[in-house]
This record gives C-alpha cells, structure tokens and sequence, in this order.
C-alpha cells in the first residue's frame, strides 16, 4: 500500500497513468493493437507507429520545455520545422545525383544550421533586446512560413533519395531511425540538464531571471542556448517530417506544432511560468498526444468530431494533472459517497506503471 | 519626430499598391481610356494566391490564354487575404476595366463590392470558387470544377472495376480538410454512385487534410485497423502519394494488393500512375484559361452566356498517364 501511495505521489504518476489508459481503451475497439510484428524486417505495428508519428513532437516539445523552464515560450518551432525541411530537400532536389550520401549530409548539415541560427535569432530578440519571449517568437512564426515558401518556391519540393529518406522513414536493426534519434536526442538532453549544473541554471533562470543574474548566472547565455536548442530541436524534427514523405509542404509541414509542443510539455507536468522542469514528463506528455491522434484514426472517429473528442480528452487529462482539481473531487467524494470519479477507474493502472 | 515618421510610414503604404498598379499596366501604354470597345478589353482579374502547384498553374493558364486572346489582363495576387481581394476589385473599378474576374478566397462578404461593381456596369465573373450570395444578379457567371462530378467519376470507375464480382470490396477515404467544399463534395459524388451497389463498403473514412503528412499518417492507422482493404479513395493526389508509402511500409503493394484512386492530376500524382501505384485519377484541372478568355468576350460583346459553365475535365488511367506524362504543364 504504502508503495502505491509513494508512486502516486511521484509527480509522472498521473501522465503516464494517463497514457495506460489511453493505450489499453484501444484493446476495446482494436483487439491488435498492441500486436507488434516483424515485416518486411522491420517492427511493425500501431505502437510502432505512436512512436515513430510520436518522434518528431518529442522532440520539438524537449526544445520547448527548455524555453519554457526559462519563463519563456516558442511559437515560432512549426515554421522552423517547415524551414528546415524545405531548405534540405530543396538543396537534395538541386544536386545532381539525390542519392549521393555525401550530398544529403550537406543538406542536413546546413539546415540544421539554419535552425540554430533561427534560434539565435529568436534568443537575440528575447535576451538580447528584451522582448516578451511570445511577440519575439511570433515574428518568426508569421515570417517563418513565408520563408519557407520562399525556399520551396510555394510549391511541394518531392524528392527521391534513399539516404534522405533514412532520417524519418528507415529503420536501423528493425529499430525506426526517427525513434532512435529521438532517444539519443533526450538522452543528450537529460545528461546535459541532470548530469552537470545546465538544469539546475536553466531552473533558476526560469523562477527569478533578476535574482539569478544577481547570484552570478549568466541568465541572457542560458535563455540564447535555450532558444538555440528549441530551434535545432525543430530543425530535427523538419527534417523527419520531410523525409518522411519524401516531400516538402512550405504550407502545412509543422502547421500548429508549437501548440501541440507546448500542451505536452504542460502535460508533463511543466509549468508554463518556468522554473522547475520534467523531460520525462514531456516525452509521456507528447505520446499521450500521438497516442490520442493514432487512436482516433484507428476506431474511426467521424472527422467532423475529431477535434471535439480531442479538446475533451486533453481538458480531462490537464483535470486530472492538476492537484487542486483532484484535492476538490477527492474531498467530494468522502462528504458524498456515491459520486463516482474518473480517477477511481485508473485505480487498476497504477500497478502497472513501473512496467 | 513620432508623428513625422508614422507619416513617412503612411506615405510608403499609400505609394506601394499604385506602384504595382503601375506594373501591371505595362505593356500597352494607354490602357485608361479603353472604354469605347473597339480596343483591347481589359481584364482585371484577382487570384487567391500561389499556395500550390495547382494554383501556379491556374494563374499562368490565365496570363497565357488572356496574352492569346488579345485581352490586356490586369492581374493581381490576394496572398489568400480576401481585404486585399477587396482592394484589388474596388482599384479594378476605379480604372474602369470592362470586365473582373477573380477567385473568391473565401465563399461570403462579397455583396458590398460586388454590388459596386454592378453600379459602375462592369460585369463580373467568378472562376475556381464559387460566392454565397443569394443575388446571382451580382455576377454573370460561374466558371469552375465540379466537384460532385469528379467524386461521380471515380466511384464510375469503381463501379465498372468491379463488375461481375460479388464479393465484398472495402474502400478506405482520405477526405480533404473538413467542411472544404471540394472534401464535401467528392465524398458526395462518389458515395451516391457506390451505394447502388451493397458490396461497396466504405469501411473507414477520415480526413487527411489534403497533405502528403497527414495522408500517410493517417493511412497508417487504417492499415493497422482494417487488415483487409481493397480499395483507397484519396480526395487529393497529395494524401493518395502518402498513402502509397504507407500501404508499402505495410509490406503492400500500392496499385496492386490496393486499388487506388485519386482527384485532382498533378505532376507527382500522374509519375506516380504511370507508375502503376494509382490506379485511376480524376482531373481537377486548373487550366480553365482558355474558356475564361472565351466567357470574356461574349460577356464583353452583351451576349448570354450560361451561369454555370463547368471546367472541360477528363480522367486518367495508367495508359493515358504514360502517354500524356511528358507534356503534363503541372
């Protein structure tokens, strides 16, 4: 008992309870779907696909989380995704030979370049000028796609190069590779932030930006590099996204990811004022949304109602996170007995959150 | 100093539209007084924007047949805004062109302006898209796509595909973005050809938002759900093309094991049925040029001209794909 009661009070307890949920409602309608196979050498399956579909969010939602620990926010992560992707497959579709692995490595190469260089940008504004981190990055956002449309000529660049193609559709040792980059990605991450004194920094950047430059910390480098990371972060996940389909779409590649970005970090269980932060919770946080979207396409919810049944989703799962929500039902229950709450059904999941 | 430079500013914003009017004047020097018929007529036409392939091309099918045809053509981009829309046809007004043409970015808010147009006698016509106005009076004509057609012909196709057979064959829909016109109207056009026969079964339908993206993802998903599926009914080329990587990451073939088939004819989409991973596209074709140019004059000559005239549009199967290939314009 004692232990289930010291996990519940663990702060991943609620989203990754959450996620079981989700995952295991799918057994109701789709009794395969946690079937996980081998075909044509490679995994195969719609966890598979969470995961792979699930890749690029994490990743611009770990860049996001960063920003936002600073007490700052990023909108301008889906244009950079849709930059990076045009400008790569732009100088693929350029080069003589589009399977030369030498050619793509520039093209990747540069465009993550261009990313960093946006987040510099966008870390110049913020830091450097003292603009709110939300009208800084809402340049880039607006402007972004214009420039990515400048790239890709306002048309859908399509490619053919099989080493591109790797990055967001291959599959290493039946492993997806955007997965792999992924791990390693977040792994890069929670060494850097945990391992040596960058988090603690970047938390206390976030809580007091004053207090902690009176305190000695260089608090305009660490937003810059926290810019700088979103933005590569983005750049990354533009060129899975692209590689992907072997295409670029200046207009709708990234289209509102800085949102979804930004409710699985709140998901996570990061607040959006800054201060102390959770890569865990982030990564569950942007499954729970990949697993959302997956799971609708897969029971067949009518599109008419798709967005519907998401905003009710994810405003029950921010109810369920939020501690003072569950306090109030939790004190309604002991004075009225019979009402039922949503909690009580997941009673069963918490055994299984170690798994 | 503010208030010197917020007028500096003013003055820019006030100089760059009657820059590009001058732009496009161009070539003919004296296109003002042209009221008196026996010159050139002027066009003034105003797109949406460049936001695909499909619209570049619309916009230079316009240009060159307007060139063709001896019509002087005043053009103009609306960055899918319709306030700048607005501006351009009022601008078209004040110069006096003899006709307007324009796609509407969107379907309503047009009867302030067009009822100006009215008033100053200069008929309008509409292409592409059409508006809501219940006042036809407004515009002459309407000249563009139907979509329920093109959602007619692919369920022909399927329908004569799958003659004779009895067993049940299930279709999977990509739909277009929800609540488009085009989406509504191809699920339309094909549901009523295939409900006629009960071994049609659409078994999953979703929307794919028109993209190659969410296309793929989407059919992942079904692939997942639905282990048997026979045919893919895609509302665009650009969500057939996702699909297809899709049913061959599932270890299918695409054109084969699934029967594919799509709206719309674009360059990627028609490589990819000569290809034989589509079976059967039907063409949207932006290339209505020609029979605007033609409207324009039997509108500026005063003769009646029907209010619906609908895109001279044809479909494809692989064999056609092939031969028309390599002198596709888009």
């Amino acid at each position: 008992m004692t232990t289930i009661t010291r996990l519940a009070k663990h702060r991943l307890f609620w989203p990754v309870a959450i996620l079981v949920v989700l995952l295991l409602s799918n057994l109701i309608f789709t009794p395969s779907f946690f079937k996980v196979e081998v075909r044509d050498g490679h995994l195969y399956g719609s966890l598979i696909d969470i995961l792979r579909f699930g890749a690029p969010l994490i990743l611009v939602a770990l860049g996001m989380t960063l920003v936002i620990a600073t007490g700052g926010i990023d909108l301008s992560v889906g244009s950079v995704v849709a930059i990076c992707g045009a400008l790569a497959c732009w100088r693929i579709s350029e080069q003589g030979d589009q399977n030369s692995v030498g050619g793509v490595l520039v093209a990747v190469v540069l465009a993550l370049g261009l990313a960093l260089l946006l987040g510099l940008w966008n870390g110049f504004l913020v830091a450097g000028i003292g603009i709110q981190p939300i009208i800084a990055t809402l340049i880039l956002m607006v402007a972004g796609r214009g420039l990515a449309q400048l790239i890709t000529d306002g048309q859908i660049i399509t490619i053919n190069s099989s080493p591109y193609k790797e990055i967001g559709a291959g599959y290493l040792l039946t492993f997806p590779v955007p997965v792999l980059i992924a791990i390693v990605v977040i792994v890069v991450a929670v060494l850097l932030t945990r391992r040596t004194a960058l988090g603690m920094l970047v938390e206390s950047v976030g809580g007091n930006a004053e207090a902690s430059r009176l305190a000695g910390i260089r608090s305009r480098r660490i937003k810059l590099m926290a810019y700088m990371f979103a933005a590569l972060c983005a750049g990354i996940a533009g060129l899975m996204i692209s590689s992907n389909v072997s295409s670029a779409d200046g207009n709708n590649a990234g289209l509102w990811y800085e949102l979804d970005a930004i409710l699985a970090v709140v998901i996570g269980g990061t607040l959006l004022t800054g201060g102390r932060f959770s890569i865990g919770g982030t990564v569950i946080g942007a499954l729970i949304i990949q697993t959302l979207t997956t799971t609708i396409y897969t029971i067949g919810v009518p599109p008419e109602t798709t967005l519907l049944v998401k905003a009710l989703v994810v405003t029950v799962v921010c109810l369920i996170q939020s501690p003072s929500f569950r306090e109030k039902v939790f004190k309604g229950r002991r004075q009225r007995p019979p009402t039922p709450s949503a909690p009580t059904a997941e009673a069963p999941a918490k055994v299984e959150v170690p798994a | 100093m503010l208030r010197k430079i917020s007028m500096i500013i003013a003055a820019g914003l006030l100089a760059a539209p009657l820059a590009a009017c001058g732009d496009n004047g161009g070539d003919s020097g004296s296109g003002s007084g042209s009221d008196s018929g026996s010159e050139k007529i002027v066009l003034g036409f105003s797109q949406v924007g460049a936001e695909s392939g499909w619209r570049t091309a619309n916009t230079k099918s316009i240009q060159d047949s307007a060139k063709e045809a001896g019509i002087e053509l005043k053009f103009s981009d609306a960055q899918q805004k319709q306030e700048n829309q607005i501006k351009a046809i009022r601008s078209y007004i004040q110069q006096k062109v003899d006709i307007i043409a324009f796609s509407p970015v969107v379907e309503s808010g047009w009867d302030t302006v067009l009822k100006e147009a009215k008033d100053a006698n200069i008929p309008v016509i509409l292409t592409d898209r059409a508006v809501d106005s219940t006042d036809t009076s407004l515009y002459k004509t309407f000249i563009g796509s139907d979509f329920v057609e093109e959602g007619k012909k692919a369920g022909d196709w399927l329908v004569k595909e799958y003659q004779g057979k009895t067993e049940t064959v299930n279709i999977v829909e990509l739909q277009g973005t929800t609540g488009s016109a085009p989406a509504n109207d191809r699920k339309k056009g094909f549901g009523d050809v295939i409900a006629a026969d009960p071994k049609f079964k659409i078994i999953a339908s979703q929307t794919g938002d028109f993209t190659r993206a969410k296309g793929k993802e989407v059919m992942e998903a079904f692939l997942k759900a639905n282990p048997d599926i026979d045919v893919l009914y895609a509302h665009n080329d650009d969500m057939g093309l996702g699909a297809i990587e899709a049913i061959e990451g599932a270890g299918k073939k695409p054109g084969v094991d699934i029967k594919i088939i799509t709206v719309d004819a674009v360059k990627d989409g028609m490589q990819a049925l000569a290809d034989g991973k589509i079976n059967f596209i039907v063409e949207c074709s932006p290339l209505l040029g020609p029979q605007l140019m033609d409207l324009v004059q039997k509108v500026h000559a005063g003769e009646t001209v029907p209010a619906r005239v609908v895109t001279e549009e044809t479909t494809f199967t692989q064999e056609q794909a092939k031969a028309v290939l390599p002198s596709r314009q888009y």
